[in-house]
């Protein structure tokens, strides 16, 4: 019996010695192999008594489960020492660059506009649009700008030939020219009852201007409108202010002042507060603390009774707002130019 | 509108007042403050809510002084020294101001000369730089007598830009007194909206001033001391067109000294934008500026001249077409038939309300003086500004209307201003024609009215005192207010867009800030989406999906510019171009008919710098119609060249697209959207290469038409080495072929059999209807043809290709034996043996 226990220990030590796999398996095959020791011991076994036998079976058989485990045991550690090793070997570079991918991505006025549109159709605005080339008549007439009225000089119209001499065709000079098609279809649906009305209508429009790195032949702009039974100059501030904070942030403080538009009464100039310095004043504010972002005001009564609704029943509000603007003072854009030259180099920032 | 603080002041007291809060009420009202000039007041520092320009006089550094006395200086003959008092103590100051050699050598001045010093370190502007630049004084030596302070010029203060020689004030200065305390002003530079024409003038801002901060408004200066005769008789009114001309006042000044003015007209004529010329020009413009009305001045004498020495005549009139007249900016006018012209019996004087002729305008000799105030169609005025391309200070103000009420106002004003400064006596009464009175305006408006526009519960008290202040009269009316409009305003009108008007009036005054910001309580309105521009944003993402980059380009080109688009020797298209009447540039004069063009411009722009080209833009073309307005059609354009894939230091260099990596776009797109069983065939179009173009069509309608650029039109473009592909989709079909949904397919839970099917056919065989017949023939169990090689080359023979398919054989509900497959493939094989002429290859 002592033998069992000087193979155990000799075993052990020479497991011990062992550095690598391959003496590992020859470990193995010595000690626990057809011709190691401890297998002749089991062999021997059958020479004992039968009383001998049990114990020594038993004995023989933990000093074979203990070689084993340590045999396990070691594989393992050298098989870790080897994972070590070799993962040690396979260092990377994690500073080159990773491959290049070809991102497809939307003009940044496409995102503005969608930004726009998704925040006014969660207070129930929903996209309406309309043409390009108008007449005068719905971009200015029906919209309360009277023939060589003042207020058309504010806009500097494109006009188209073979227009008729008393009602011109011109490329719109706002968005609010389809405010009239949106009420006048609204209207049609119920002439008696006409439905209420919430629309936002994004656009491209023109105005005769030189172009400059602040203003462009043509630009966005997205309009608003909203008519019903009840809608106030309050529900004006409460819903722009509602859009300045979607839009900006959470917190940004809103003003309103006093303004002109032919087609609104009263009109207000939107400011929100601004957000690159918070308020204080900076280059991007003019150190004004503020930035103009939209102008608005109550639907003029005329408006409202060119579109088929009774003004004396029915108003709303209307309000106008540039995407190139907008994204301009977002990302701090310099140049509004940018946005139809569409340099690469630009278009891939956004 | 330039509006000096010091001239406001006249009307409303602004003690105490914080001149940038001022100019923020002002704003916030509607009168936008665009800049607050300082004129020696101290100016804020940081925050600026509106932008200020000048200067600020430091009460230390500049101060009134007086001079006792002139003399010599020892080295140059050009300047003199003089013996200065600045309240503390005396100092010898050195200047060239040629308005001091009077002075000179007189000894003790008695009394005193009152000036402007500027000590050691203050700031001020350069008199010797051209424009306008800031200047800190700092000790010097000049021709060897040490000089550290000065006198002033007007230029030096920034009050004006003259710097002819020093400023003398008045008398009763006292020395030492901070120069801000006496001559300090501020002038706000306000934007007149078509809206508040009435506020174009120094009472109307001091009204509003006035409502804005609750301060009492003075009352219009129309008081007119006259001693002289009765005017009657003096002269005719003639108004041939009382719509054109409503109302026409005449009064008169006689025994004038023509001169300058007092220095303070000067004054603030200039801060107000305007140059002083004499006593009679000033006190109309003067006038003009300060109540709105216009003002026009004629040599009395000159008309009883032409009058034949009797009593003129001075009727109203619009020109013969063609009439013309020199007017005094010395332009002879060809005139329109709606032009009124002021004219006596001799012919005519002047353009009503906008320019006066040469011929009777008061000169330095004049002795008697008619003045003019009328009352214009501000419409007909803009449209004769616009004719005739001219602009004025009358202009302005009547091409955006004024009330016929302040022409005898205007003219009272001008008269009393004329003999404050000539020294003339004044007419009694005026000649004053009015056929065509202004009607009084009047509107109802309750606490409702307030309710329903603004949102806010206003009593009517509340209503009528902010109304009252602005010069409406109230009356109480039932459960209302009576209101009547005053008669310096024409923009309020009757019936309920008057109580729109008036409720703008009462919201500004009572602040947009005090009205409460709530959200909207009517009825939602019936929601519906909308299909097209779902359908342009499922597009847009698909392709920016692909790695395509959106772009939007000008709508506005040249058919030059677009021309580049199709090869030179082919004829263009008939259809008509949408063409711009008023052009801004030749790069500009139609709308777009290609959106390809437009596309391929940004192709261009980027080529030279990029290695891969891939764009895409989603937009309308234009072509005239026979109705009024043209036609817009939405189409999509892509242009592809280049790697498909960006190189990097790893990836060698990718696949280049062509024209099979441009059909992978439109398959994919077209799939994406659930269109499936279009037609590919070989298409025609004059901006690709006619063996490398196809279109697609569903049933018998183009949907789409793509391939690769006829190389003669990638030469028109600056393109470096890519070669383009290009697609074309028309998206108003695209919009009527995409299904609403479609049905999606289960995943087979039985094993498919897979197998290759090669095969050799004649080149003029197209893969598309190998593939089609493989299909149809396989029928249902065939769930898949992928092609996935296509080989040529000696081993096959000339005129041959061999073509590669892999078949997916499945069955929905069990799985497949070896004998159905083989009894397919037979089925196939043979079919496209037989029709097609296939071999099959080993
Ligand atoms: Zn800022």
């Amino acid at each position: 019996m002592e033998n069992l226990q000087t193979i155990r220990e000799q075993a052990l030590a020479a497991l011990n010695a062992v550095q690598d796999e391959a003496a590992l398996e020859q470990w193995k095959v010595a000690q626990l192999g057809r011709n190691a020791a401890l297998t002749q011991a089991m062999k021997n076994l059958g020479q004992l008594s039968a009383e001998e036998r049990p114990l020594a079976g038993k004995q023989a058989n933990e000093v074979k489960l203990a070689l084993e485990a340590a045999f396990d045991e070691k594989r393992s550690a050298l098989e870790g020492a080897r994972l070590r090793e070799s993962l040690s070997s396979e260092k990377l570079d994690v500073t080159l660059p990773g491959h290049s991918i070809a991102l497809g991505r939307l003009h940044p006025i496409t995102q503005t506009l969608r930004r726009v549109n998704a925040i006014f159709a969660q207070m129930g605005f929903q996209v309406y649009r309309s043409r390009d080339v108008e007449t005068d008549e719905y971009n200015f007439l029906l919209l309360n700008f009277p023939p060589n009225h003042p207020a058309r000089e504010m806009q500097d119209s494109f006009y188209v030939e073979g227009g008729a001499p008393d009602n011109p065709t011109l490329l719109r000079t706002h968005t609010s020219a389809g405010q009239i098609h949106a009420m006048r279809e609204y209207a049609a649906k119920d002439p008696g009852n006409p439905p209420p009305i919430r629309i936002v209508l994004p656009g491209m429009c023109y105005r005769f201007e030189q172009v400059s790195s602040r203003s462009e032949v043509q630009f966005t702009q997205v309009e608003g409108l909203a008519v019903g039974e009840n809608i106030t100059f309050g529900d004006l501030k409460g819903t722009l202010t509602d859009f300045a904070q979607r839009f900006f942030n959470a917190n940004v403080r809103t003003r309103f002042r006093a303004s002109h538009f032919p087609f609104t009464e009263p009109s207000a100039e939107m400011d929100v507060e601004c957000f690159v310095c918070g308020g204080s004043g900076c280059s991007v504010c003019k150190h004004s603390g503020w930035l103009e972002i939209l102008g608005s005001g109550m639907v003029h009564p005329n408006v409202l009774r060119n579109g088929g609704y009774d003004p004396e029943k029915y108003s709303g509000f209307a309000f106008g707002m540039g995407p190139e603007r907008l994204t301009m003072l977002r990302y701090r854009i310099e140049d509004i130019r940018y946005f139809w030259r569409n340099d690469m180099r630009f278009l891939e920032q956004f | 509108m330039k509006t000096p603080l010091s001239w406001l002041k006249d009307f409303v007291d602004l003690e105490g007042i914080n001149l940038e809060e001022l100019a923020h009420t002002l704003t916030v009202a509607g009168l936008e403050v665009e800049e607050i000039h300082y004129i020696g007041l101290p100016m804020p520092s940081g925050l600026q809510q509106t932008k200020v320009s000048g200067l600020s006089w430091d009460p230390e550094k500049l101060v009134v002084a007086e001079i006792r006395e002139v003399g010599p200086h020892p080295n140059a003959d050009r300047l003199v020294l003089c013996r200065l008092f600045d309240g503390e103590q005396e100092h010898t100051v050195l200047t060239g101001a040629p308005n001091l050699y009077d002075y000179k050598d007189k000894g003790e001045l008695k009394p005193p000369l009152k000036v402007a010093y500027a000590k050691e370190g203050a700031e001020i502007y350069d008199g010797h730089q051209e424009g306008m630049h800031k200047t800190v004084l700092k000790r010097t030596k000049i021709r060897g007598v040490d000089s550290y302070s000065m006198v002033c010029s007007a230029k030096e203060l920034g009050i004006s830009e003259e710097h002819e020689g020093i400023i003398f004030l008045p008398a009763d200065a006292k020395p030492g007194t901070p120069l801000a305390d006496l001559l300090g002003d501020a002038v706000l530079t306000i934007a007149i909206t078509p809206n508040i024409a009435r506020d174009a003038n120094i009472y109307g801002v001091a009204r509003e001033i006035a409502a804005l901060t609750g301060r009492a408004l003075k009352p219009m200066p129309t008081d007119v001391q006259a001693a002289g005769p009765k005017i009657d008789g003096a002269v005719k009114i003639d108004i041939k067109d009382s719509e054109l001309n409503p109302r026409f006042v005449l009064g008169m000044l006689r025994n004038v000294e023509i001169k300058p003015s007092p220095g303070w007209v000067q004054q603030r004529l200039r801060l107000a934008g305007m140059r002083p010329i004499n006593n009679i020009v000033d006190a109309t413009n003067y006038a003009m500026l300060e109540l709105g009305e216009p003002l026009h001045a004629f040599d009395y004498d000159v008309l009883v001249q032409r009058a034949g020495s009797k009593t003129p005549t001075i009727l109203t009139r619009p020109a013969k077409q063609g009439e013309t007249l020199t007017t005094l900016d010395g332009v002879e006018r060809k005139l329109d038939d709606f032009t009124v012209l002021v004219c006596d019996t001799a012919g005519s004087l002047s353009i009503g309300g906008i320019m006066g002729g040469l011929e009777s305008e008061v000169t330095e000799t004049t002795r008697n003086v008619l003045l003019e105030g009328a009352s214009w169609n501000f419409i007909n005025v803009r449209k004769t500004l616009v004719a005739q391309r001219m602009s004025s200070e009358a202009a302005y103000r009547f091409s955006r209307g004024v009330h016929p009420a302040m022409a005898p106002r205007g003219v009272s004003r001008g008269l009393e201003l004329m003999r404050q400064w000539s020294g003339g006596v004044v007419d009694a009464g005026l000649v004053d024609e009015y056929p065509k009175p202004a009607e009084v305006v009047q509107v109802a408006i309750s606490p409702a009215d307030a309710k329903r526009w603004l949102g806010v519960a206003l009593s009517n008290e509340q209503m009528s005192k902010i109304l009252t202040t602005l010069g409406f009269e109230i009356k109480q009316q039932g459960d209302g207010l009576l209101v009547t409009v005053p008669d310096h305003r024409l923009d309020i009108e009757t019936g309920v867009v008057g109580k729109a008007d008036l409720m703008e009036e009462v919201a500004r005054i009572y602040g947009y800030d005090n009205i409460p910001a709530t959200r909207i309580a009517d009825a939602l309105p019936p929601q519906h989406g909308n299909p097209p521009l779902e359908l342009e944003e499922r597009v847009k993402d698909l392709l920016a999906r692909m790695g395509i980059q959106e772009v939007m380009t000008y709508r506005l080109t040249s058919p030059e510019e677009e021309a580049r688009r199709l090869p030179p020797e082919t004829t263009p298209d008939d259809k008509p171009y949408v063409k711009l009447a008023n052009v801004i540039s030749q790069e500009r004069t139609v709308l777009r008919k290609s959106l390809l063009a437009s596309v391929l411009e940004i192709a261009e722009r980027n080529a030279r710098q990029r290695q891969r080209i891939a764009l895409f833009e989603v937009g309308p073309v234009f072509h005239a119609s026979e109705e009024t307005l043209p036609d817009e059609l939405q189409r999509l354009v892509v242009i592809l060249g280049g790697q498909q894939q960006p190189a990097d230091w790893q990836a060698a260099d990718s696949a280049a697209y062509d024209f099979y990596a441009a059909k992978g776009v439109v398959a994919e797109l077209l799939a994406s959207l659930g269109l499936h069983g279009l037609k590919y065939e070989p298409g025609e179009h004059p901006s690709f290469h006619p063996g490398k173009c196809a279109r697609v069509l569903a049933g018998e309608r183009q949907l789409a038409v793509f391939g690769e650029l006829h190389p003669q039109v990638q030469s028109q473009y600056d393109l470096g080495a890519h070669t383009l592909q290009a697609i074309t989709l028309n998206l108003d079909v695209l919009g009527e072929l995409v299904p609403e949904r479609f049905d999606s397919r289960p995943v087979p839970q039985y094993p498919p059999v897979i197998e290759d099917l090669a095969i050799v056919v004649d080149e003029s065989v197209p893969a598309g209807k190998v593939e089609a017949m493989i299909a149809q023939t396989g029928g249902n169990l065939l769930a898949g043809v992928t092609l996935f090689d296509v080989f040529r080359g000696d081993k096959i023979g000339a005129d041959k290709k061999s073509l590669a398919y892999q078949l997916t054989y499945q069955h929905a509900e069990r799985t497949l034996t070896d004998d159905e497959v083989a009894k397919l493939r037979e089925r196939i094989i043979r079919r496209i043996t037989q029709e097609l002429g296939a071999q099959l290859r080993a």
